[in-house]
């Protein structure tokens, strides 16, 4: 040890400390972040009987008054769940739309109200009533190396007339709207696709393959991380706000400029 | 109208003149101390002593009384700042000009991007130049130019009648010299000389065509042409295309890369339940469930593709047209006056799905041709 008390006061001992506590920070932080991807990267578990039970017992606290205690629907008020699968379950529960707040035109993305396990588990029961699509595994969501052109083609023609060139949403009939994507994990803009949420239409994968829809996750999540031309998103529609910016902005300078130019001035002179 | 001001008319055109005359002895009028004229130096750019141009010297006891301006401002100082505000604008719209000639000098244009260069210094320096110009154009008259309130005397237009009258023998006096009456070969080879010259640009509005005649009436379906989807070309069963709620933007095969084409035939389908689809939905050209429709709004040829399941409307991102889908897309709502036309469909023998024919109407926004 006597050879780093020796050097303690040496000028870069300050340094080497900073340089260590640093790197003690990021162990910690890669250790942690690191273990959190391998639980989210692990597959989800194969449903057995107690997940379904509880799901079951879930489902009758939170969806059933709406949806039925057979999850059969109720005329006029919620549709039957029978065959809707596990992804439309993870979709509707996680994105926090369902359980529904009020019966309204669209129902708005929230925080979500049941845990990642009960949601599951719910997912999972809804699924044993029969059929419908599984939510789709973590490797059908990973889009390193999807090929983000062919996404780009497939979102511009058949997602971008309601949800906008780069998912910013748009406005539909009668209070319906197309949501933004800009909070969707991949998993839910996959969830979606499969499973046409609300008004959307369904895109099965006998239509969309799965390998498609893993290109057109990549293009909407890759639209996120493109820099703004100017510095401002402007909401990301397009003309609309940009020539509306423009033209205020000038206008502006050209009634400051005409008030300038024919504003009074110092003592008239009529006497 | 150069008689009026040769033959002396008194008044008019001289007033003018007069009040310029006031504001450039408007210092003189106001110490009470007429300067005399020979002392005061002409300077460059201004009028000279209103006596050496005026022809109406010996009225002068006629004219009005010279109004008072205050040739100087209130505060010398503010003044004297003022000035050199001006001066420094003039000196920068000086600067910003010859940038201008500088920039065209020095970025040459051949390419894209140099072009670009190019075009942002010589916007710059031009814009910057008459902006300065202009701003000290504009602090010049706001502080240093007197404050007053002027009214101008209008006075009719017309020329005196002596003028009028003059102009009407002068004219007479021309067609008679001419010989334009005498001579009718002369005159009627120059009114020929000149018809054709007149109506030469009406044969340059040809260059708007050409019509469009049958080419809107058609598009590139026929019968046996596969549907694909855009984008991957895959062909399409109606087992492919199997969960009702579907809605998929759709092309001719082969015809992905030719946007001319798809500008007419782009076509979208939509899955329904048994039951769903009702008159005037024409039957026989579905498949399972499965109806396509032009994408082009019949409005004004916006790609009609938003698409509610739950409602069935298909609405147009232009101008909010809503078309019931499950009714041959009959118009319920917007400006559209037409259904979107209904492509027959049916499978071939591998069970694809493929186009009866063409569209049975020329798809899209009206036109004059259309039949």
């Amino acid at each position: 040890m006597s050879w780093i008390t020796a050097r303690r006061r040496h000028p870069a001992a300050g340094y080497a400390i900073l340089l260590l506590g640093l790197l003690l920070v990021a162990a910690v932080y890669a250790s942690v972040v690191g273990g959190g991807t391998a639980a989210s990267a692990a597959p989800p578990t194969a449903p057995d009987q107690t997940q379904i039970n509880s799901g079951r017992t879930v489902f009758l606290q939170s969806c059933a008054t709406c949806h039925g205690f057979a999850a059969q629907g109720q005329t006029g008020i919620a549709p039957s769940l029978i065959g809707v699968g596990a992804a439309a379950v993870d979709f509707q529960v996680s994105t926090g739309r369902m359980p529904l707040r009020q019966n309204e035109a669209e129902a708005p993305r929230k925080p979500p109200q049941l845990t990642p396990t009960q949601t599951r588990a719910v997912a999972a029961y809804i699924a044993s009533l029969g059929g419908g699509p599984a939510i789709p595994s973590a490797a059908e969501v990973n889009t390193s190396g999807a090929n983000i052109g062919l996404g780009q083609k497939l979102f511009v023609t058949n997602c971008a007339q309601c949800h906008n060139f780069v998912g910013a949403g748009g406005a539909l009939t009668y209070g319906k709207y197309a949501p933004p994507l800009t909070k969707s994990t991949p998993t839910q803009i996959y969830e979606a696709m499969l499973t046409g949420p609300e008004a959307m239409p369904v895109f099965n994968d006998s239509t969309i393959t799965p390998d498609q829809k893993r290109a057109i996750v990549a293009y909407v999540t890759k639209t996120r991380v493109q820099t703004n031309p100017g510095g401002f998103s402007l909401g990301r529609i397009g003309p609309v706000t940009e020539g509306l910016v423009a033209f205020l902005g000038l206008l502006l300078f050209m009634v400051l400029a005409a008030l300038w130019i024919t504003a009074k001035h110092g003592k008239t002179s009529h006497e | 109208m150069s008689d009026t001001s040769a033959h002396g008319q008194p008044g008019e055109s001289a007033r003018g003149d007069d009040l310029m005359a006031d504001l450039a002895a408007a210092g003189e009028h106001e110490t009470g101390q007429p300067a005399a004229p020979q002392t005061r130096h002409r300077v460059v750019g201004t009028p000279p002593p209103a006596e050496s141009r005026t022809m109406l010297a010996d009225k002068a006891d006629d004219r009005p009384a010279p109004r008072e301006l205050p040739a100087d401002p209130d505060d010398p100082v503010a003044a004297k700042r003022a000035e050199r505000v001006v001066a420094a604008c003039f000196i920068l719209a000086m600067l910003a000009g010859l940038g201008f000639i500088a920039a065209y000098v020095i970025f040459q244009v051949h390419t894209v991007e140099k072009t670009f260069y190019s075009n942002l210094a010589l916007g710059t320096t031009m814009g910057v130049a008459f902006l300065a110009m202009g701003a000290g154009a504009t602090i010049w008259v706001r502080r240093l130019m007197p404050n007053v309130e002027v009214s101008e005397e209008r006075h009719p237009l017309a020329s005196t009648p002596e003028d009028r009258a003059a102009f009407a023998e002068t004219f007479e006096e021309g067609a008679e010299a001419s010989q334009f009456v005498k001579r009718p070969l002369v005159r009627r080879t120059l009114i020929a000389a000149t018809v054709p010259v007149a109506i030469a640009p009406i044969v340059l509005l040809r260059d708007l065509g050409p019509l469009p005649r049958q080419s809107l009436d058609h598009t590139v379906w026929k019968k046996g042409t596969r549907v694909v989807v855009y984008g991957t070309n895959r062909p399409l069963t109606p087992a492919d295309f199997d969960t009702p709620g579907s809605s998929l933007s759709v092309i001719p095969e082969g015809y992905a890369d030719n946007d001319t084409a798809l500008a007419k035939a782009a076509t979208t389908l939509i899955k329904f339940r048994p039951g769903q689809l009702q008159a005037p939905t024409v039957m026989n050209w579905t498949v399972e469930g499965i109806v396509a429709y032009s994408k082009i709004c019949t409005h004004l040829g916006c790609p009609a593709a938003l698409y509610e399941q739950t409602t069935h409307h298909i609405l147009c991102p232009c101008h909010q047209s809503t078309f019931d889908a499950t009714r041959g897309a009959q118009v319920l709502f917007g400006p559209a006056t037409r259904p979107l036309p209904q492509l027959p469909l049916t499978t071939n023998a591998q069970g694809f799905l493929v186009a009866q024919s063409d569209y049975h109407e020329a798809v899209g926004p009206s036109f004059w041709e259309r039949s």
